[in-house]
């Protein structure tokens, strides 16, 4: 008796491959969009600029609070009935605009605390020399914060990822899509999942590849 | 020049720094002493701007202001004015010896990063690290971060370097070090305001010895005067009191 049909889980992969591209696409895009707001998020709470720091604390309560899914399903079916011109919003931009402000929401809050947890002491000491406050962001306080930062924010990274697959409820055809068409066409459930989550595990394996050769390279100048 | 009059700090309703006047000629080293939680470090805090005074006047060279009102341009001047150096050292932990100290050069003084970088190893060379310029602080020992620090100063080339208690955070074999540097820069005329509790460095290396108590000046002279005969019955006790140990550890057995 046959368990697993590995003629078909071999033939998916080419078929996968092509949907590959689109995912990757939808979680590079979305992180660096949620990079940058996180970035402007945290250092709103970290100055407690008046008015924006209530209204920041509210988006990271609301996106926090509630599932992407449910995100997704308000951006891409909800939006539109409220605003006429989003009528023609595209599911993979309704993914790109939910996974941006879900996940800023969470990256804010690890991006403030890296940011508060550098030395106060050389805060100081780049202010006593002259510095500006942008200057001090720029050259002390960010480099240092990123170094915290990574291993949280890669983490993010890898969820993304992953939550790109929930663009196939909104009838994107991305890796998890493809695969759903697929395994309905030949009743191989288990074939045809299995085989895309190793697609996902592999990705996120390099991805931690890459992440332990960045957070040495980031290392460098605490070795003692 | 340097010249604050009526300067005033608070914290709470406390006022640590009760009107302080205080000039500072050019090439003079003034060591500041007194016992702790006086306004020692506050003060240095308050001419860089640390700590924003409650009120006084602040003159640095062209620079003249009513500290309460001062504009960011205001405080942004001052502190470029005047070179800090720190009692925990806090050098930049992502920065290297020879970036730490030119930084300001780069990023203040916004010079090219070629001649910042040569300046900074003329430093290096000073304050003999030149063998560390690519070291980064956390493979440093205390009294070579702190050298590092002292360096970062110089290189401001600030009308005056403020020590907040440059060795205090030391281990006792890195002390000598520090204020072997620090009695070179003196004997190079760098007007230095140092707060500091090492007596001996006061008494050998200061123009001028200014003993602070409740947050205010009690008493100020030339070394040979403030502990040869001390004035003011606060002065002797505080002196009494501090002298008693370091003597004793520094009398040769």
């Amino acid at each position: 008796m046959q368990v697993l049909d590995l003629d078909y889980m071999l033939g998916l992969v080419p078929i996968l491959l092509r949907y590959l591209p689109l995912t990757l696409q939808m979680a590079a895009v979305g992180m660096a969009l949620a990079l940058v707001l996180a970035c402007g998020l945290a250092v709103i709470r970290v100055l407690r600029i008046p008015g924006l720091n209530a209204a920041t604390l509210l988006f990271i309560s609301f996106f926090r609070g509630t599932p992407l899914l449910v995100q997704l399903f308000l951006f891409y079916y909800g939006l539109p009935q409220l605003m006429a011109f989003l009528t023609q919003i595209n599911g993979i931009t309704a993914t790109i605009m939910g996974l941006t402000l879900h996940f800023s929401a969470y990256m804010a809050e690890s991006i403030r605390a890296a940011i508060v947890g550098v030395d106060r002491s050389q805060t100081e000491a780049a202010l006593s020399i002259g510095m500006t406050n942008g200057q001090l962001m720029r050259r002390i306080v960010l480099p240092q914060a990123t170094r915290v930062a990574v291993p949280t924010l890669m983490n993010y990274f890898i969820d993304m990822i992953k939550a790109t697959s929930l663009a196939f409820t909104l009838g994107v055809t991305e890796l998890m899509g493809a695969t759903q068409k697929e395994a309905a066409g030949s009743f191989l459930y288990f074939e045809a999942f299995i085989t895309v989550a190793i697609f996902y595990w592999v990705i996120v394996e390099l991805l931690a590849w890459f992440q332990r050769r960045l957070e040495t390279r980031l290392n460098e100048a605490y070795r003692r | 020049m340097i010249k604050v009059t009526g300067l005033v700090k608070r914290f709470g309703g406390t006022a640590v720094l009760d009107g302080i006047d205080l000039a500072i000629e050019q090439g003079e080293i003034i060591v500041v002493i007194g016992p702790s939680g006086t306004g020692k470090s506050t003060l240095l805090r308050c001419l860089n701007f640390l700590e924003r005074p409650d009120a006084g006047r602040l003159i640095i060279g062209d620079l003249d202001v009513d500290v309460t009102r001062a504009s960011r341009a205001d405080i942004l001047t001052a502190r470029r004015r005047t070179a800090f150096v720190f009692q925990n050292y806090a050098l930049f932990a992502n920065k290297t010896a020879l970036q730490n100290i030119a930084e300001g050069l780069i990023v203040v003084n916004r010079w090219p990063k070629e001649k910042a970088h040569a300046r900074a190893r003329e430093i290096l060379e000073r304050i003999g690290l030149a063998d560390k310029a690519d070291a980064y602080p956390a493979s440093l020992s205390g009294g070579q971060q702190q050298r590092v620090g002292i360096g970062r100063a110089m290189a401001a080339q600030a009308e005056v370097i403020l020590f907040d208690e440059p060795t205090s955070s030391l281990d006792p074999e890195w002390v000598e070090e520090v204020l072997g540097l620090m009695k070179q820069l003196a004997r190079e005329r760098q007007t230095m305001l140092v707060v500091t509790h090492e007596m001996s460095f006061a008494r050998d290396v200061a123009d001028r010895v200014i003993f602070m108590e409740g947050g205010r000046i009690v008493e100020q002279g030339p070394p040979d005067q403030l502990f040869g005969s001390p004035q003011d019955p606060r002065t002797r006790d505080f002196l009494h009191k501090v002298l008693a140990t370091q003597v004793a550890i520094d009398t040769p057995t």
